[in-house]
């Protein structure tokens, strides 16, 4: 025990250089190293963790999928039914992320530019989605477009059929993808100086060419942010695609479907080499995600 | 998750009397609610009559019978369980990741995006791959007898899987806040590092912490995708509210489905608006002198 330290010091900022002589430096190094070994100890339980929890599945799900041989795989991936199931997701992602992005934009603007009665109310509804559980998404379309559907009545006029079928896979992708393009352009939008767009406005541009030349451009990482989360969300969604097309069928069939059904009918390589395949996509939107997301970060602190 | 910030300043009368004119401004504002009210208001507006279609007592039932109960209470039991864990280790990790500097400590910054980016369903298939008794690890531990696929440990690795950046994102950024001088000022003064922690840093990041756990509460609740390929999906036992209200909607129960959905719907979104309100309260808070 060193002289006149009764504490458990970590030893860090502690000055080595006060006096007392060879006890107390020795005592003092050996508070340094067991901080660096308690700060080892902290990032291998961190890193442990993330990997067990993360990466492991991960790794399991690529192992597994491949202990059957690669053609095995090869050959599932390749199937009608895969590849018509990867063409729909990639369809209805795009489509729905098109659509929430554009509208997305305009809700986003109304909200941060705006001010009027009901505003409260607005921010509640772009909150919804994140509430809702994708089963019940999907209920509450089949509640509106059902057989007993309030609004049944206007697309039976009309000819269109929604659920159990592809209108009703893309509302449902557009419900549960909606607010991350109005949550990530918002803050973006509310920081940006009014500077620019008033000297446009003053040399003459209209507002729609302002917005396109001055506002959008000032706005695109959070934009391009919000964009990448809500494809990402889009092609992962399963709970409420589920519902809306009626449980287990294999005419209207998303890959997260494909994977569901695959399941039911015991088609375990099939499920795993489609679940590999998303994966690896996701990694790669991931990528895509984590570098929108560093831009609006440097941009933001700016 | 990023939201509206509530020291935000509309522009001034005279600027926004320029940036808006009367018809593009309604414009904008119609197509906003149009769009919200067809997509969010409308399904929820159908979904509260579906549910209180047969009164207060039927629904009542709906939600108290021993199937629904069960379900419910899985599901508190496992959201909280995993909302705690999920606050000890996000701060945990949240801390090394700002504090420390070590190998691969980008990567794992990436990493923990990634519940964002997988779909769920693949989560639930990844956790079977490796926890499955066919698996090396699954029939070790099944040899031990502990169960994971198909018993309650398995939902609560799934929802910890779905859940896990949810409170490292929101007090990340906190701790990047927090002036190290602060940190060290108090080591000068002979605090301990858990001393520090506990009386400079905690107090810090507890606003943010609480947001972090209630969000995560809230997305757990719902969770379907991940749970319905792990649990087993058995009544009374590894039966959750969401694979319950699947389960009603399959078997044309539209009222019991509704019942509990507004259940869940109920507490998801007071959770969030409380998270929106302490997020308004923390930025006010914050706002550098």
């Amino acid at each position: 025990m060193v002289e006149g330290t009764q504490k458990d010091n970590s030893g860090s900022g502690r000055g080595i250089a006060a006096a007392g002589g060879e006890k107390r430096v020795q005592a003092s190094t050996s508070r340094i190293t067991r901080a660096r070994i308690g700060e080892w100890a902290l990032i291998a339980v961190v890193v442990l963790y993330a990997g067990g929890l993360l990466l492991a599945p991960l790794l399991a799900i690529f192992w597994g999928a491949f202990a059957e041989g690669f053609a095995a795989v090869a050959r599932e991936m390749t199937s009608p039914d895969a590849i018509s199931s990867l063409k729909l997701t990639l369809i209805m992602a795009v489509a729905a992320t098109a659509i929430n992005t554009v509208f997305g934009v305009c809700i986003a603007w109304v909200l941060v530019r705006d001010r009027f009665w009901g505003r409260r109310i607005l921010n509640g509804l772009v909150d919804m989605p994140f509430a809702v559980s994708p089963v019940i998404a999907g209920f509450m379309l089949i509640l509106l477009f059902g057989r007993t559907g309030w609004l049944t009545p206007l697309t039976d006029a009309i000819g269109l059929k929604v659920v159990f079928a592809l209108p009703g896979i893309l509302l449902a992708t557009i419900f549960i993808s909606l607010p991350f393009v109005i949550r990530e352009v918002a803050p973006v939008l509310s920081h940006l100086s009014l500077d620019q767009e008033d000297a446009a406005l003053t040399i003459g541009a209209n507002r729609l060419q302002t917005f396109w030349h001055v506002t959008l451009p000032a706005i695109r990482w959070g934009l391009l942010y919000g964009v990448s989360l809500t494809f990402a969300r889009a092609v992962g969604e399963i709970g409420a695609v589920l519902v809306v097309s009626g449980g287990v069928s294999r005419l209207t069939e998303t890959s997260t479907l494909f994977i569901f059904r695959s399941l039911d009918d015991r088609n375990y390589i099939g499920a795993n080499a489609m679940a590999v395949l998303l994966a690896g996509i996701s990694f790669i939107i991931l990528i895509v995600i984590e570098f929108f997301k560093k831009r609006t970060q440097q941009t933001q602190t700016l | 998750m990023s939201s509206i910030p509530a020291n935000l300043n509309p522009p001034s009368k005279a600027v926004s009397a320029r940036l808006l004119l009367p018809w593009g401004k309604w414009g904008l504002r119609l197509t906003a609610f149009l769009y919200l009210g067809f997509l969010v208001a409308l399904p929820l507006a159908t979904i509260i009559r579906s549910g209180f279609a047969d009164g207060l007592s039927a629904f009542w039932r709906d939600v108290s019978n021993p199937t629904a109960f069960g379900a419910l209470k899985l599901t508190l039991m496992s959201s909280v369980i995993i909302t705690i864990i999920n606050a000890v280790m996000g701060t945990l990790t949240a801390y090394v990741l700002v504090r420390f500097r070590f190998p691969g400590k980008g990567l794992l910054n990436a990493l923990i995006d990634m519940p964002f980016a997988i779909p769920t369903l693949v989560t639930g298939v990844m956790l079977v791959a490796l926890y499955g008794p066919q698996r090396t690890v699954g029939a070790w531990l099944t040899s031990h007898g502990v169960q994971v696929i198909f018993a309650t440990p398995g939902i609560v690795l799934a929802l910890l899987v779905i859940t896990y950046p949810f409170v490292i994102r929101a007090v990340q950024p906190v701790l990047m806040e927090v002036e190290k001088g602060q940190e060290e000022a108090a080591y000068t003064l002979g605090a301990s590092k858990w001393t520090t922690f506990r009386k400079v840093v905690l107090p810090a990041i507890t606003p943010a912490l609480i947001t972090g756990s209630l969000l995560c509460f809230a997305r757990s609740l719902g969770e379907f995708g991940s749970v319905v390929v792990v649990a087993g999906n058995i009544p009374g036992v590894t039966l959750t509210a969401p694979v319950y209200v699947f389960g009603q909607i399959e078997s044309q129960n539209q009222r019991g489905a509704s019942a509990m959905s507004i259940l869940l719907l109920v507490l998801s979104f007071t959770l969030i608006v409380t998270v929106e309100w302490m997020q308004g309260r923390n930025r006010k808070i914050n706002v550098p002198s």
